[in-house]
């Protein structure tokens, strides 16, 4: 394994961050956070059609750039730093890599095109409003059917659940419990009996909805890998997500810790920069000291995964775990370091705080990773 | 998670593999981990007798230049030379202030004459030096030092104490910052001389740490001499010479020291499964994280590494302050484990199991070789620009 960003990566980044800067500017935020979509169509259809981001991990034959997952990461990262709103998440980091991981040739070749294409928003809804994150919360049930199958429940906590064109979704065998008995179905967004709602967050740079199946029929081919495996399917397309959460997290921590810097720099007091005072610099040195670190984590999850290395459970706990706890320290010191204006709500350090809080919860918390990192060490 | 080899490169470290193995399965056999931190002041003649043998076989100074006796191995050599070396279980080096601080000091700074004159004997470990420094009054503000060496003829006449001098009881020279004009503002006003250890002027007090081992010492001078042609970089020109220094460390231990920390841990997750305390979820927690921690430290020493010829790059600059916080944390991780079982020491008067030793040692992680203040420091104005403190 090489440990570092290839030339390419280097470049990826240079121009993703030159996009951003004006794409995805503090105003542009701002205004994609007043909106119940959540994101603005034509900034998605430009990273998606004009960058081709949607593509970058696709494979060539459904479409794609045949790209690496690590090639992701430097995109990743800028996403973060710019607190970019949009589908890209849900569609890329859940639904095509559950497409990719459990999808049958027939699959892929109806949805990836137009995934890669951004014609297509996917996500995966496996969450409930139990708030559990292992197979036993998943509730809603599927039953076979003639046609196909019967899914009933209360999907919740799904990304960008209310815009998905593609909806995953997660339902066991009525009566099973445990991690057998779950499997995965590819549902249409606007199938009958699918009910939507936007779920209004504390953190207004994603969006999450709660997703209701009233006897929803799907057909036998709306399966998604194998019935009754579809939690094993799920964990592997999470753990890919939380390494590009991960990339996401570092990218937005490193943000957090520029305004810093510049802050210190320029707001005076007692006639000198508030940066020569220790208190101040010994803040910024230890955010540097984290945000290198979990750079470090997520890099070697994302090489890991770009190598196709199929168990990622511990390099995508360790970096989920790590680059949470980086990102909401960091962004908690940004606030503090900014004094009275990062708690105002003119000031942007409290859209990377929000973020940094919902992120830390999303796909696990840190100790929830801890003890998956514990098990894996075998205590 | 390794390095990436060249053919060469993993060549060398199968060549190293088998010298460290046969010399420390055969003659060198008894001192395998003997010397390491906490322990630096036992085995000294022998380790000293090791670091000869080492040097006719060619494996000290392995980074210098072929033709000041070193082997021209590059940073990444270097480290996995020091990643075998502590896999072999090799004693603790006496001669690492030569080779790592002054060999390269002079490399850089020396005159032709003083690098034929010390260099060969810092590759044969015929000659062990230790820094003089700190003093008493000068600890983190290092400028401040107030030992003095006046020329009179063709020597200089050394006044003043120095302190936390590591392995000043058995070396044969001492670089010393010294003050040689006390007019000048300070930074401007210091040499850097190298002063034999062996004469009348010169007296050496180990301090007792809290281990119970005396790896430093207090120097004191008192109308010690040393040689006119013996300052480095020129008269007063000595802060910008031990600022350099500093510059030298290309963190080529770090995969050695890391490989150490490993098998520390997994000594400490051996005692949580053998106390119960690997059922507890709180220490399941501290545990995890702590493995997470140091593999971490591993993916941010092979991004330093592969960062070569760049300057102090970020991950250099964080290695330090990193490296220090996690291994004094696991120290207490261990004690937590031990519960009351921690308190007990092997036997009286004070001698300590291994655990204990490097639980109490990591205490001074955090304070030797820059402060973590001092490392937030840098990290602060070198790494981020921010600019610096008022003084």
């Amino acid at each position: 394994m090489e440990f570092s960003f290839s030339e390419d990566q280097d470049e990826l980044r240079r121009a993703a961050r030159r996009f951003l800067e004006v794409a995805s500017s503090e105003e542009r935020v701002r205004a994609a956070m007043e909106t119940e979509q959540g994101y603005d169509s034509a900034t998605w259809a430009q990273l998606s059609e004009e960058l081709a981001w949607t593509a970058l991990t696709i494979p060539e034959e459904y479409g794609g750039l045949g790209m690496s997952y690590l090639d992701l990461h430097p995109l990743m990262e800028e996403m973060g730093r710019a607190l970019l709103c949009s589908p890209f998440f849900s569609t890329i980091c859940l639904g095509a890599n559950a497409l990719l991981l459990g999808g049958t040739d027939a699959q892929k070749e109806l949805h990836l095109p137009g995934i890669a294409a951004g014609e297509t928003t996917a996500t995966l809804a496996y969450a409930e409003k139990n708030g559990l994150m292992d197979a036993a919360g998943v509730e809603a049930t599927c039953s076979r059917s003639e046609a196909g199958y019967v899914l009933r429940g209360d999907k919740s906590y799904v990304l960008d659940g209310h815009t998905a064109d593609l909806l995953i979704v997660a339902a066991r065998d009525a009566n099973s419990k445990g991690d057998q008995d779950v499997s995965l179905f590819l549902v249409p967004g606007d199938a009958d009996g699918v009910k939507r709602t936007w779920l209004p967050t504390m953190d207004q740079t994603r969006r999450l909805a709660s997703v209701e199946l009233v006897d929803v029929l799907v057909a036998p081919d709306a399966l998604l890998g194998e019935e009754g495996r579809g939690w094993e399917l799920c964990e592997r397309t999470l753990d890919l997500a939380r390494i590009a959460l991960a990339a996401e997290q570092v990218g937005a921590s490193e943000m957090c810790l520029d305004m810093s810097v510049e802050y210190a720099k320029v707001r005076n007091q007692f006639g000198r920069p508030i940066g020569s005072f220790q208190a101040i610099k010994h803040k910024c040195a230890d955010m540097l000291m984290m945000i290198e670190s979990a750079r470090s984590a997520a890099f070697y999850a994302s090489a890991l995964a770009g190598q196709g290395q199929l168990d990622l459970e511990e390099a995508a706990s360790s970096a989920k775990a790590f680059c949470s706890d980086t990102f909401f320290h960091c962004a908690a010191e940004n606030i503090q370091i900014h004094g009275g204006i990062g708690f105002t709500w003119e000031h942007a350090a409290h859209m990377y705080f929000k973020r940094a809080k919902a992120s830390e919860a999303l796909f696990g918390a840190p100790s929830f990773h801890r003890e998956r990192v514990a098990k894996r060490m075998g205590l | 998670m390794e390095l990436q080899l060249t053919e060469e490169e993993e060549a060398f470290r199968q060549e190293a593999r088998a010298w460290l193995q046969q010399q420390l399965n055969g003659p060198f056999k008894d001192l395998q981990g003997r010397g390491a931190s906490g322990d630096q002041d036992t085995y000294v003649e022998e380790r000293i007798a090791w670091g000869k043998a080492m040097g006719a076989a060619g494996w000290n100074c392995i980074g210098w230049p072929k033709e000041l006796g070193g082997r021209g191995c590059t940073i990444k050599e270097e480290a996995v030379f020091n990643e075998e070396y502590v896999r072999a279980n090799g004693p603790g080096n006496v001669g690492h202030i030569g080779e790592t601080l002054l060999g390269p000091t002079l490399i850089h700074f020396g005159s032709p004459e003083q690098q034929q004159r010390f260099l060969p004997p810092i590759v044969s470990c015929e000659e062990i030096w230790c820094q003089g420094y700190s003093e008493p009054g000068a600890g983190s503000d290092l400028a401040n030092v107030q030992t003095k060496a006046t020329l009179v003829g063709d020597e200089w006449i050394i006044e003043g104490q120095k302190i936390w001098t590591s392995g000043a009881q058995y070396s044969d020279w001492c670089f010393v910052l010294c003050r040689t004009d006390s007019e000048a503002p300070k930074h401007r006003g210091i040499s850097y001389m190298l002063v034999p250890m062996q004469q009348d002027g010169i007296e050496v007090r180990p301090i007792k740490q809290m281990g119970g081992s005396a790896e430093f010492a207090e120097v004191f001078f008192d109308g010690a001499k040393a040689h006119k042609d013996h300052v480095v970089g020129g008269i007063n020109n000595g802060w910008k010479v031990a600022m350099g220094t500093l510059a030298f460390e290309r963190g080529a231990s770090t995969l050695g020291q890391q490989y150490l920390f490993q098998k520390e841990f997994e000594q400490v997750v051996a005692v949580a499964r053998r106390t119960g305390a690997a059922k507890d979820p709180v220490f399941r927690q501290r545990i995890a994280d702590a493995g997470i921690g140091l593999k971490i430290m591993r993916v941010n020493a092979l991004r330093m590494l592969e960062h070569e010829g760049a300057d102090l790059n970020r991950e250099a600059l964080i290695s330090k302050l990193y490296w220090s916080n996690w291994h004094r944390d696991l120290g207490k991780l261990a004690m937590d484990i031990l519960g009351p079982e921690a308190e007990l020491i092997v036997a009286a008067p004070y001698e300590l199991t291994a655990m204990q030793k490097w639980y109490l040692f990591a205490r001074a992680d955090t304070i030797y070789a820059g402060s973590n203040q001092i490392q937030r420091n840098i990290i602060g104005e070198r790494g981020l620009g921010l600019p610096k403190e008022p003084r």
